[in-house]
């Protein structure tokens, strides 16, 4: 069955969406993101866009239901990579991602998924100290 | 029914004297812009302006909407296109055309001796030739028209410069009345740049801008709204008490939005948030 | 009165009709000669209504047709149902989308992203709608 590969960097997860979705592929995903983040006690999710010309609702929705999967189980996600064309569009269409974060492209997200990260150690350290 | 006119002979046959006496008219005109055009190149279009219009004359004299007429109208058509890209008026590459009748009108006075027929004839030249020079001029008019189109592409995109402030914060400053259409690429281009400078912020300074309205308001939003989907922010600097006063009438909501009155003070807020720091040194003496 | 110089019909039947259709509308949009953003707005506009066609009106199919008028030429693309229909249109128009997660038909927003947007709706014998983008000359 065709998957969308999950690359683990570190303490993040990867995903780079190329293929033009449909249903089965991305409830597929869904499931396999969930396990791995839990598999690997991943803290952050990069969903990467960047090959994709046409987002619609329904990926709009996929992307908030991976967010919110993931924040549930104590993992950050960025979307990393839209195009000016596909914001244009997804502003248009009434679709604002709230409660989904957003880098230029995957090295940014990284960047903002560690700050964020070194952030919640620190915080750790001082409620043990 | 196509119908030959005999004119067409008697110019074969006084070729060269007609294109010498046409040549020097034109030259001569008032119109001519010797500093636009070479003597060379004159006589090259006029010489192969004769022959087609002669050759098409001995084909069907009557209706210059004939495939007959094709190639004199490409050569016209083509005349047309060189004369706008050098700086023509339309009246003076028009009167490529009609400074062809005066020594056409001679010869046939010259060489028909029946009144009636030279009447005639020199009515259907005369037709003839005031179609062909409106021809030239309708020519010159869509060509015009292309090249104002283009031109005014470029203006747009020059008029839109993205500027790097620093690294990753960009800014656009927009000059001058803003409408829908103006906006809308103006946008479509900062979102572009944002891309290639890898830009987390975007300043959009509008102190430029005399008035907004709800159109340009709402574009603004939107650019905004763009911009966060794609992983940058905004700023928009330059709010000034009476634009500020317009979008709270307008009911448009720029809550979400920082704004800052100067361009400066957007800058220093930018640098905050990409984690620079400024360090002032002490001025050497 | 506009005319019609070309005109392609496909099926909606599985998800996988869905991306064809945008493959599909995205092809003609782009030998059409629209700009990228013109050519987003319609292939995303044509998604969420062949979805709409797949999921409320159990399939259907699309048409495409290159239109022209007096002034300018344009893509319009119709996708038909024989669904339950839409009970209260004035309200599915109304209905957008907010953080994603809203269950709206989305028609107001692929409406937004298009030129001209009519539907003909009634329950228990289906939908009709039409979206057409015309091409800035």
């Amino acid at each position: 069955m065709e998957r969308i590969p999950i690359l683990k960097m570190g303490e993040l997860l990867l995903v780079t969406i190329q293929v033009d979705m449909h249903d089965q592929l991305a409830i597929t995903l869904q499931d396999d993101l969930t396990q791995q983040i839990v598999k690997h006690r991943a803290h952050g999710v990069l969903i990467d866009i960047s090959s994709l010309e046409i987002v619609d609702s329904f990926i709009g929705r996929m992307i908030g239901n991976i967010a919110a999967m993931a924040r549930m189980l104590d993992a950050e996600t960025v979307l990393v990579g839209m195009k000016p064309a596909v914001a244009i569009t997804l502003v248009e269409l009434g679709m604002s991602l709230a409660g989904v974060r957003t880098a230029l492209n995957v090295e940014k997200g990284m960047a903002m998924l560690q700050n964020s990260l070194k952030g919640k150690e620190t915080f750790g350290r001082n409620t043990q100290g | 029914m196509a119908q030959a006119s005999g004119v067409g002979q008697l110019i074969k046959k006084n070729e060269q004297q007609i294109l010498e006496q046409w040549l020097a008219l034109q030259q001569s005109a008032a119109s001519f812009r010797a500093d636009l055009m070479k003597d060379r190149e004159l006589r090259e279009q006029s010489r192969e302006f004769l022959q087609h219009f002669t050759a098409s004359l001995q084909e069907d004299s009557q209706n210059v909407d004939a495939p007959a007429w094709k190639p004199v109208k490409d050569l016209l058509a083509s005349v047309s296109r060189s004369r706008a890209t050098q700086g023509f008026k339309p009246s003076e590459t028009a009167m490529f055309v009609f400074s062809l009748k005066q020594p056409l009108f001679d010869l046939l006075r010259k060489e028909i001796k029946d009144i009636e027929i030279l009447g005639n004839e020199t009515w259907v030249m005369s037709v003839l030739l005031d179609k062909l020079g409106l021809f030239t001029m309708e020519t010159y008019q869509q060509n015009r028209e292309i090249i104002i189109a283009r031109q005014q592409e470029e203006l747009l995109e020059l008029s839109t410069p993205v500027v790097e402030l620093w690294n990753n914060i960009v800014a656009l400053p927009l000059i001058g009345t803003l409408d829908s259409a103006r906006t809308q690429v103006v946008m479509e281009s900062l979102l572009q740049k944002i891309v290639e400078n890898e830009a987390m912020i975007a300043i959009i300074d509008i102190t430029g801008v005399p008035t907004v309205d709800t159109l340009v308001a709402q574009h603004l939003l939107k650019t905004v709204a763009a911009a966060r989907l794609m992983g940058a922010d905004c700023i928009i600097s330059g709010m000034r008490p009476q634009i500020a006063q317009t979008i709270v009438h307008l009911g448009v909501n720029l809550s979400d939005v920082i704004t800052k009155a100067t361009l400066a003070d957007a800058f220093a807020v930018a640098l905050q948030r990409t984690g620079a720091t400024v360090i002032r040194n002490a001025v050497k003496a | 009165m506009a005319v019609i110089l070309k005109d392609e019909t496909a099926w909606i039947k599985s998800s996988s009709d869905i991306v064809k259709v945008r493959q599909l509308v995205r092809d003609w949009a782009i030998a059409m000669g629209f700009s990228l953003v013109e050519q987003t707005k319609i292939v995303t506009a044509a998604s969420e209504l062949a979805r709409n066609a797949l999921d409320y009106g159990g399939g259907g199919e699309v048409r495409l047709e290159m239109i022209q008028n007096e002034l300018r030429r344009g893509l319009k693309v119709t996708f038909v149902d024989q669904g339950p229909g839409i009970p209260d249109l004035e309200q599915a128009l109304k209905d957008g989308f907010s953080t994603g997660t809203g269950m709206g038909l989305g028609l107001s927003g692929a409406k937004r992203l298009v030129n001209e947007f009519e539907i003909d709706s009634t329950p228990g014998r289906g939908t009709k709608v039409s979206i057409t983008r015309w091409r800035n000359t």
